[in-house]
């Protein structure tokens, strides 16, 4: 394997809504600014990544237009996923482990307020028996809340204090969207928003972009003095029928942390993509975390969660905290489609 | 050959779903953006206004915010010509959902003059079949109590009078390269193109 790590990560701050630019303006600054943190330009690239979709665009082909950002003239080496940028992040790395090139450009965005993002986000799912139920994001994940709540495992009090931790963690985030310090009694205070999950519960709708640099070898070393090098990255997918799986469990995300390596050492940091409190307690379970991982530092999907891109957000937020030296080595999650359905993980690690 | 399916008893005498229906519908609330909106206030003033992202880059009209060749923002505005060269056309003789115009009608590439980017728009004032490549056109529009921030506040084109213009460059045919559409019989390719951000490779 040929030793790949994250020297830049830059993001737009998470809004509820980005109303005065399109996609391709908004997204921009985070491209322009993983660059010129480490001194590149366009023409230091050697392959690009994107994911965003066209769902929460509500236009075709919409990341055609995006990709003008980039500069994408004389004609570039380029692709795209439908998925979060954590994905594309996956399949910069594999081209690189081609060897042909040194460096690739992620990046993922989305505008998640043009449209009813609940109802949007019914589009992922079955489409001959479920979709048209039309059962939004929040309702699908309150079903998998009750089922946690009746395996014994964890309490609402449980759901309320990953509620409360991540907003006061998004105190020291400049990009966080929703930040205060609450007890957790002031969240089971709040009313039930769809039974058993409170308002609290549940990430807020977030617009934002998102830009990470990938450099092999001497290339990440003559950019950066502490590379975030990938040891491990895998990622699994479950069924679609959300009846074909015990949803108060990750199983996707338990082989993906294994195949990663999570467990071969120490973690300092994790950062999970869990859009819903309860969301957080499964995977934490599923990777194998212990008591003393610090998770989300950022405040996590709880905190600004712009669709496509709170995946590849994690990945940066692990890789920044590797670089500036106050972690070693971390995880990061990331998570896709209703009920963590798909996910991936990633190790990433300093170099000593 | 499909493999035989039998049904159970109490199953036989319902009809089989062959097929079912489920229609969707979502509703989307488009943002302009920064520098489409730029370009539509100076509509509602009856001025197409490009964007372009240095003083030597190209113009774009209408400007989308990005200029594609530099990966950069498009902050500076210039006023283009609202006369200007048919680039490329169709003509339409299907209906479509929407459609407003009376059959046969002209849809044009039409680059105007001071802009390096085609915007598509309706040829009218001349039969549908005498509509060429290289005819000069220029823009009607509405009447001003009906100026909205809308490309269709210009009405259409129609031809100006002016003779053809016969080097007309059918933009993007020569990827950019600014040598015709064919290098010395053979289509441009990447090593003919210059880089414009590092002015490197190419020739030209």
């Amino acid at each position: 394997m040929r030793d790949i790590a994250i020297i830049s990560f830059a993001q737009t701050p998470a809004q509820r809504a980005v109303k005065e630019q399109n996609e391709v303006e908004m997204l921009m600054p985070a491209i322009h600014g993983a660059l010129g943190q480490v001194d590149m330009t366009i023409d230091d690239i050697g392959f690009t990544c994107s994911g965003s979709t066209d769902y929460l665009a509500g236009v075709g082909f919409s990341f055609v237009s995006t990709l003008d950002g980039v500069g994408p003239w004389p004609p570039i080496q380029e692709s795209h996923v439908e998925m979060d940028g954590a994905w594309a992040l996956y399949e910069a790395w594999v081209k690189l482990q081609l060897g042909e090139l040194d460096t690739a450009l992620v990046y993922s965005y989305a505008k998640s307020s043009p449209g009813d993002l609940p109802m949007v986000l019914t589009r992922q799912l079955d489409p001959i028996t479920v979709a048209p139920l039309w059962p939004d994001t929040v309702s699908l994940a309150a079903l998998q809340a009750r089922a946690l709540l009746d395996s014994g495992r964890y309490t609402e009090e449980h759901f309320a204090e990953v509620a409360a931790r991540s907003r006061k963690s998004a105190l020291d985030n400049p990009n966080a969207q929703l930040a205060w310090d609450r007890p957790a009694s002031d969240v089971l205070a709040e009313e039930y928003h769809v039974a058993p999950l409170r308002k609290s519960d549940c990430a807020p709708i977030t617009d934002g972009a998102a830009c990470i640099i990938l450099a092999a070898g001497d290339v990440a070393r003559s950019k950066v003095e502490r590379p975030a090098w990938i040891r491990g990255i895998d990622h699994r997918v479950e069924p679609i029928h959300l009846g074909l799986r015990d949803l108060t469990v990750s199983e996707s995300t338990r082989i993906a942390a294994e195949k990663a390596g999570v467990a071969d050492g120490a973690v300092d940091v994790a950062e999970i993509h869990a859009p819903f409190s309860h969301q957080e307690l499964i995977l934490r379970d599923a990777i194998g975390l212990g008591e003393d991982v610090d998770v989300n530092p950022s405040g996590g999907a709880l905190s600004g969660n712009p669709m496509m891109t709170a995946g590849l957000i994690r990945v940066g937020e692990v890789a920044n905290r590797i670089s500036n030296g106050t972690a070693n080595r971390g995880v990061a999650h990331a998570t896709s489609g209703p009920c963590l359905q798909q996910n991936l993980v990633t190790v990433l690690e300093g170099e000593n | 050959m499909p493999p035989e399916i039998s049904l159970p008893a109490s199953l036989q005498d319902v009809e089989q779903v062959r097929s079912v229906r489920t229609p969707a519908r979502l509703d989307y609330e488009f943002t302009a953006g920064e520098a489409s909106s730029r370009f539509l206030k100076g509509i509602t003033q009856k001025k197409i206004i490009g964007q372009r992202a240095t003083p030597e880059s190209r113009v774009y009209v209408p400007p989308r915010g990005a200029d594609p060749e530099l990966g950069a923002t498009t902050p500076i505005e210039v006023e283009v010509a609202q006369v200007g060269t048919v680039t490329s056309f169709c003509m339409v003789n299907v209906a479509f959902y929407g459609s407003v115009m009376e059959l046969p009608y002209t849809s044009a590439l039409i680059l105007l003059d001071g802009a390096d980017l085609s915007i598509m728009h309706l040829i009218q004032e001349i039969p549908a079949d005498e509509v060429r490549i290289g005819m000069r056109v220029e823009a009607v529009w509405r009447d001003d109590a009906d100026i909205e921030p809308t490309l269709e506040s210009i009405k259409w084109f129609r031809p100006n009078g002016e003779p053809d213009d016969p080097n007309v460059r059918i933009p993007g045919e020569d990827h950019g390269t600014g040598l015709g559409s064919w290098v010395g019989g053979v289509a441009p390719t990447e090593a003919l193109i210059r880089n414009p951000r590092t002015g490197e490779g190419g020739q030209a």
